[in-house]
């Protein structure tokens, strides 16, 4: 129930008198409040800044420190007001909760200090609305990554017992961890630099012999070339070995992009070596040469911005996607446009679509070549059309895949996003938890409130004081109006659970007799106490145990729940009701005393006064036997 | 001694529901606005203290800051307090029973007035009190279709997970009991008299209605 709606309590328990001629039972008595206090204003003193509200505003949240009497152990005797020693300028965010029933984060606020403050106060950040909870989280994904940095730099220092595979995996991933990875790293480095200049000295024309046309430096001095090539290939497959060697997990590596990689630049060197005599295939092995340039790709190791270049690249696909589908269109749209324009000029270079598609390329990206020019006037005019379209479609999408690279700059890796996702279920969860928990707590209060009354009848003092559970007032109230309406209408809220398995019942059987249903119970039985037993059992004791353990107590529950609407058994629902509930926080009336007594309530229409088969209803349970009581009207 | 001001600064256009107003009408300030006749007049019109007026206020005016309640709010309100069901059109009886004035918001006044009768008046006014709510359309009688929407209405609140699980039949037989009750003289409809008289004659009914006295 939400906060300000508290104060909306007085009338909708007003408005319930519309129910009063309506119902056909007697309304269950008014919680009455022991000592009636007048509002009184309470003064909150934080650090010197004095806050003063409402005492009824600030017992709308009674689970947080300054809604329960948890607040006693700050009062101070002599200025009659609550002092705490805390930051005045968030408590200003913390006591507005309390007056809007919404929790707002302050930007300017430190995100620990906020923190901490709220687990001082007993408010759980969840509740933070929605206008600030995306810049509370973002925050606080921030400041957790920035720990886990810390973290990371602390862990660096070497972790004894490690193998000796596991510290060669580390000094891979990260070469400062000792000086051999750096070594190793600088070596490698240098060799996949001398391996690319390799490549590209290979080819450009070294002097000549006089009388000798210009050959490429790699024909000239081919030993050299082979050697140089040869130590690099040694060195990076004694690498690859090693990193296959030392992965933790060698499939995941062998199909990991750098290891991928690595063997394409060393594959071209193995298979030149194992087809050298063949002529047929050394031409397709002059091509495989080509793939050496891929070496350069090995430097992504020890960069990190080309590694988020390749990423974002990846990440950007759909928008790349677009960009290449756009420029397809046009070109084919103004390929198609020229050719049919320049067809009738003579010697025109534009002899087919396809051979138009370089023009169009070249035009619209403004690069313009200008060996393929239109002659025509009506080419003229298009070619005009092409170039100044060409600069839209390409500026495009460009926009979006810059934004793209410099939101994954700054953004978090994937696996915090992922973290921030079960979060965000984590948050959900909770606020559904407490949103039923209004409805459960009433369900929960409400055995409390029977054995209350029931107790208070009995006159059994000593066991009253056991319920410590204090609810609220407004709760009690609440709850009171809620009961009402189960008097006027005669049924009993319960538990989703419980609906459903009565529901069940209800489609099996069709009569109310008494021994038909005991025995075509068995069946049902089955599914109940299974279903029973699938629940979570806390240690919450005794009361769940003989609905569970014991099939004729739960026999005996459905059948009296085969009886027509208008009577009311509280009894077996008691029983059923308490295993239903969940929660662990009721020791109270459970650990005192041994009995538990349920009250059954028949109505005046019916005739068919059944009686609470209590007697025959003793559950084995170790620990209490029924007690029931029956009150005619 | 504050005469009642109504300070209509302009209707709110909700810009979902019409596209065409200009654009001036969604630029000017937003709600109405309502102020409650003083005090002492409220104390003179209903059986409160002026404590309890102000205390009364105050919760008024934090669910409502513009001082009127619609018929949206009332429901969303009503409908905290009953989360397993719907409330919604119990809520819609409880609104017209409210509005005495029929003009489709509750005011301040009109909430305390109702409040008034339903917590401090005899149980006459209280009877009375009833009869309006569930004569729907205010003709003077209950009708068996007016009673039956009113118990559906309850019903709905309860929601589905109930036991003994709520069949369909189940309003209409509360209906049926209702009449054979109320209805002396079985001519199909209740008119005042024929409940109040009932409404006295009947012991849990009476206890009930002094059941809520002591709220606030």
């Amino acid at each position: 129930m939400a906060a300000g709606v508290a104060a909306w309590l007085p009338f909708a328990r007003a408005a319930a008198i519309g129910w009063m001629p309506v119902a056909n039972l007697p309304m269950p008595i008014a919680p009455t409040e022991k000592n009636k206090r007048q509002d009184e204003l309470i003064i909150l003193n934080v650090s010197g800044r004095r806050f003063q509200t409402w005492r009824n505003t600030l017992d709308r949240y009674p689970d947080t420190l300054l809604g329960s009497s948890e607040k006693e152990f700050f009062y101070n005797e002599e200025t009659k007001e609550y002092f705490f020693d805390r930051d005045p300028d968030v408590f200003r965010s913390v006591l507005n909760f309390y007056r809007t029933g919404k929790l707002h984060y302050p930007r300017y606020e430190c995100i620990s200090s906020y923190d901490e403050e709220l687990a001082f106060f007993g408010i759980v950040p969840e509740i933070i609305g929605d206008c600030c909870y995306e810049e509370y989280k973002d925050r606080k994904r921030e400041n957790v990554e920035r720990l886990m940095d810390d973290q990371e730099d602390n862990k660096d220092a070497k972790l004894p017992n490690m193998t000796f595979r596991e510290t060669m995996w580390r000094a891979f991933e990260n070469p400062h961890t000792s000086t051999m990875a750096l070594v190793f790293y600088y070596v490698t480095g240098f060799f996949i630099a001398v391996s690319v200049i390799t490549n590209v000295v290979e080819t450009v024309p070294c002097g000549s012999a006089p009388n000798q046309k210009e050959v490429p430096c790699g024909e000239r001095y081919t030993v050299a070339f082979f050697c140089m090539d040869t130590a690099c290939v040694m060195i990076f497959t004694v690498e690859y070995l090693m990193r296959l060697y030392a992965a933790p997990n060698r499939y995941r590596f062998m199909r990991s992009v750098m290891s991928i990689i690595d063997v394409v630049a060393i594959l071209p060197y193995y298979i030149g070596l194992v087809m050298t005599d063949n002529e047929d295939v050394s031409g397709a092995f002059v091509t495989l040469r080509v793939f050496r340039v891929f070496r350069i790709f090995k430097f992504s190791r020890h960069s990190q911005g080309l590694r988020i270049l390749g990423y974002t690249l990846k990440s950007c696909a759909s928008e790349l996607g677009f960009l290449l589908f756009s420029l397809t269109m046009a070109i084919i749209i103004f390929a198609t446009v020229m050719f049919y324009a320049e067809k009738g000029s003579s010697s025109s270079k534009f002899t087919s679509i396809p051979a138009s598609f370089w023009y169009t390329i070249v035009t619209m990206t403004t690069l313009g070549y200008g060996d393929m020019v239109p002659k025509t006037i009506a080419g003229k005019i298009f070619g005009s059309i092409c170039s100044l379209s060409g600069v839209l479609v390409i500026a495009l999408p460009v926009p979006v895949i810059v934004s793209n690279f410099s939101r994954i700059y700054h953004q978090n890796q994937r696996a915090d996003k992922r973290r921030a996702q079960k979060m965000q279920k984590a948050r959900l969860a909770r606020i559904r938890l407490s949103k039923t928990g209004s409805s459960n707590a009433f369900l929960h209060s409400k055995r409390n409130g029977l054995f209350n009354e029931a107790l208070e009848l009995t006159g059994n003092t000593e066991e009253e004081k056991c319920l410590s559970k204090s609810t609220s007032l407004i709760e009690s109230q609440h709850h009171h109006l809620l009961h009402c309406l189960e008097k006027t209408t005669n049924h009993e809220f319960v538990d989703e659970q419980y609906y459903q398995q009565s529901y069940l019942e209800a489609g099996l059987q069709n009569y109310p007799s008494q021994s038909p249903s005991l025995s075509s119970q068995d069946g049902v039985t089955g599914t109940c106490c299974t279903r029973r037993s699938k629940k979570r059992h806390t240690p919450l004791p005794n009361a769940s145990a003989p609905a569970h353990m014991q099939p004729l107590t739960h026999t005996h529950t459905h059948q009296q729940g085969l009886q027509e609407l208008s009577t009311i058994h509280i009894q077996p629902l008691s029983t059923s009701r308490s295993s239903l509930n969940m929660r662990i926080d009721e020791p109270a009336p459970l650990n005192c005393q041994s009995s538990q007594i349920t009250t059954a309530i028949i109505s005046i229409p019916t005739p068919p006064v059944t009686t609470p088969e209590g007697d025959a209803h003793l559950p084995a349970g170790p620990t209490h036997q029924n007690v029931v009581k029956v009150s005619a009207l | 001694m504050e005469a009642k001001r109504v300070e209509t600064v302009s209707a709110r256009v909700d810009a979902a529901v019409s596209s065409t107003d200009s654009v001036e009408d969604e630029l000017e300030l937003s709600a109405v606005r309502h102020r409650p006749e003083g005090l002492e007049q409220l104390e003179a019109q209903t059986r409160f203290s002026r404590k309890e007026l102000q205390i009364l206020y105050r919760g008024f005016k934090n669910e409502c800051p513009s001082g009127v309640v619609n018929e949206d709010t009332f429901k969303d309100i009503y409908a905290q307090f009953f989360p397993q069901g719907d409330a919604s059109t119990y809520a819609h009886f409880l609104f017209n029973a409210f509005d005495t004035d029929h003009n489709g918001s509750v005011s301040f006044e009109d909430f305390v007035m109702g409040l008034s009768i339903l917590l401090r008046g005899t149980v006459q006014e209280k009877l009375i009190w009833a009869f309006n709510l569930y004569d729907i359309n205010k003709d003077g009688y209950i009708t068996k279709e007016e009673m039956l929407d009113i118990m559906k209405a309850i019903y709905d609140m309860m929601g589905k997970c109930t036991y003994p699980v709520l069949k369909e039949e189940t309003p209409r037989q509360h209906v049926e009991v209702f009449f054979q009750k109320m209805d002396k003289n079985k001519d199909g409809v209740v008119t005042i008299d024929e409940f109040i008289d009932c409404c006295q004659n009947d012991e849990n009914i009476m206890r009930s209605m002094h059941l809520f006295e002591n709220v606030l």
